[in-house]
């Protein structure tokens, strides 16, 4: 279907049959596939419990691998993991920080711990980029939660990842920060960063994202381009305003499966854009053999969370 | 080798020790200097000698084993378990680090803090008592080797620990009672007989009588026996290092 031919190349993440069953029998991962390409942003959404922060986590090295494979940039993670480790950089989701360090201190030994060298001016400018230069020397206790997000972030990228997972980057954050956070994504997209991020805000993905990935029960359900996904499972709905309010759906209409809304004052009407006849035209012309006559109308196309919520009502 | 990991690990627990100064390194000296005043001034004022070197000078040894054992311990068991508490351990693990590379920064870290330690409590000895080392090297070999050793058995046990209670209670209830009990205030030939074949079980004996030796060429058991069982237990702690680090016990699932 793509018309552009894709090489392994060009992707810089592939996951084959990934199994992951904990100790105490529960299987958090079913059999996924998937390749991240090289410099796009990649949205994973799902619900809580859903797999994400276990698939990142297996990635990172930080949960044991159960079966399948994983390549980070060619190399495996089990058999090369210092490679895969040195190209990966982590944002958890939850907060977890030496509160005791300065925020210079904590981003230097992540670098180190990485296995760079130091390098202060990259991370005086990796700092100021973040807006953190001027609390540098404050300990991380004093540091609001926001501040410790974007320390959190200058830590994953003090050693310059080439992969950076981004593990619910905004949740508890403020509207401002959140924008913030989306520019800093997508400067760092422009500078040749491969960004996963997972997030329960639907408008982040749509925002952001590239490609969407949908995981329910450790399954991947989908994967798609952002738009083609929002094209294709996209449904529409036509709302009628009637002239005069119906008590019912007359029985001529049953077969469009329309609904009644606004007191009687509105019929709606649900089509798939994809489908091969949208009805409208039929539906419009049982209306006038029904006598049935309306002031206005409009469409509206789901939101990328209204096809979320379906997809993982149908995986359930 | 990942050498920039290693020193990551080791400088921030480095830079650890330096902001707990007080207790680090000020409530040792104290409580050597509380020893001293008890055990080797009043006490020891009525103990001429034990086999030739005064009651004071006696203690010495055991006393920087004594501090040595519990620093070890303590260091690299809260070094390790402290990540573990508040979650910073995920970047250890998602680092490109081996396990050998983990431990040679926490460890180092503990042992080096130990041994500054001890050689802060000789200094503080000289104040009280006039001593001399007689093997010099063996009394360095041992002061390294000890330090080593029970800052693997601290990792192990900070790994272990699931809360704070256990990583306290290992320190407590045997490093403490077998230090006491393994010759750090008196000859082990001052026993009964009995006692003194049940105290060979006891691993610290083994320790203090090698550092003694090291110092007044006095032994309750002798150097080379001292040597292995330390080197014995050295291997025996690596083993488990290893083990833990190949099964990811407490640390992966």
């Amino acid at each position: 279907m793509n018309a552009v031919v894709r090489t392994a190349d060009d992707d810089i993440l592939v996951i084959r049959g990934l199994d992951k069953v904990y100790p105490g029998g529960f299987q958090a991962l079913k059999r996924i596939d998937l390749e991240i390409r090289r410099g796009e942003i990649f949205a994973l959404l799902g619900p809580n419990g859903a797999g994400k922060t276990t698939l990142i986590s297996i990635i990172c090295g930080i949960v044991n691998l159960g079966a399948g494979s994983i390549t980070v940039d060619g190399h495996d993670v089990v058999r090369d993991w210092r490679a895969t480790r040195s190209l990966i950089g982590l944002v958890p989701q939850e907060l977890k920080t030496d509160a005791f360090e300065t925020v210079w201190n904590t981003v230097r030994f992540s670098r180190g711990l990485f296995g760079k060298a130091p390098d202060d001016a990259y991370i005086e400018r990796l700092l100021k980029e973040l807006s953190l230069w001027d609390k540098r020397d404050n300990k991380m206790l004093m540091l609001s939660g926001g501040m410790k997000r974007r320390v959190m972030i200058a830590k994953a990228l003090s050693h310059e990842p080439q992969l950076l997972f981004l593990d619910e980057p905004t949740a508890g954050v403020d509207v401002e920060l959140r924008r913030d956070m989306w520019a800093m994504v997508r400067r760092l997209r422009e500078s040749g960063v491969t960004v996963v991020l997972t997030t329960h805000y639907i408008e982040e993905a749509e925002e952001m994202a590239d490609r969407v990935g949908v995981i329910s029960r450790g399954e991947l359900i989908v994967v798609e381009e952002k738009a083609a996904l929002m094209h294709k499972l996209g449904r529409k709905q036509l709302r009628l305003q009637l002239h005069e309010p119906l008590d019912a759906v007359p029985g001529a209409l049953a077969a469009h499966h329309l609904e009644l809304a606004a007191g009687g004052n509105e019929l709606v009407y649900n089509y798939d854009t994809q489908g091969e006849r949208t009805g409208i035209t039929t539906l419009l012309a049982d209306l006038a053999a029904a006598g049935i006559r309306f002031r206005d109308l409009s469409t509206r196309q789901d939101t990328l969370e209204q096809i979320f919520l379906q997809l993982v009502k149908e995986g359930a | 080798m990942n050498w920039h990991g290693i020193r990551a690990i080791y400088r921030f627990e480095m830079a650890r020790t330096g902001r707990t100064l007080m207790q680090s390194v000020a409530s040792p000296v104290v409580s050597t200097s509380l020893y001293f005043v008890v055990f080797g001034s009043a006490i020891g004022s009525r103990i001429t000698s034990v086999e030739g070197v005064s009651y004071a000078a006696f203690i010495i040894p055991g006393l920087v084993m004594l501090s040595l054992l519990m620093q070890s311990v303590s260091n690299a068991s809260f070094g390790i378990y402290f990540p573990k508490f508040v979650g910073t351990i995920y970047e250890v693990h998602s680092a490109p680090l081996s396990f050998l590379e983990i431990v040679l920064g926490y460890v180092g870290a503990a042992a080096t803090k130990a041994v500054m330690v001890g050689l802060i409590i000789l200094a503080t000895a000289r104040l009280f008592v006039d001593y001399s080392i007689a093997h010099p090297l063996v009394m360095v070999a041992f002061l390294l080797l000890t330090t080593v050793t029970f800052s693997l058995l601290g990792f192990i046990i900070g790994i272990w620990a699931d809360n704070f209670e256990k990583l306290q209670v290992v320190p407590l209830m045997v490093i403490t009672p077998l230090t006491f009990l393994g010759g750090s205030f008196y000859s082990i030939h001052m026993l009964p007989p009995f006692w003194q074949k049940v105290t060979l079980f006891n691993p610290v004996v083994y320790l203090i009588s090698g550092f003694r030796w090291s110092f007044y060429d006095l032994a309750d058991v002798g150097v080379g026996i001292s040597l292995a069982a330390t080197l014995g237990f050295l291997v025996l702690c690596l083993a488990v290092v290893w083990w833990i680090f190949r099964t990811g016990y407490r640390l992966k699932v």
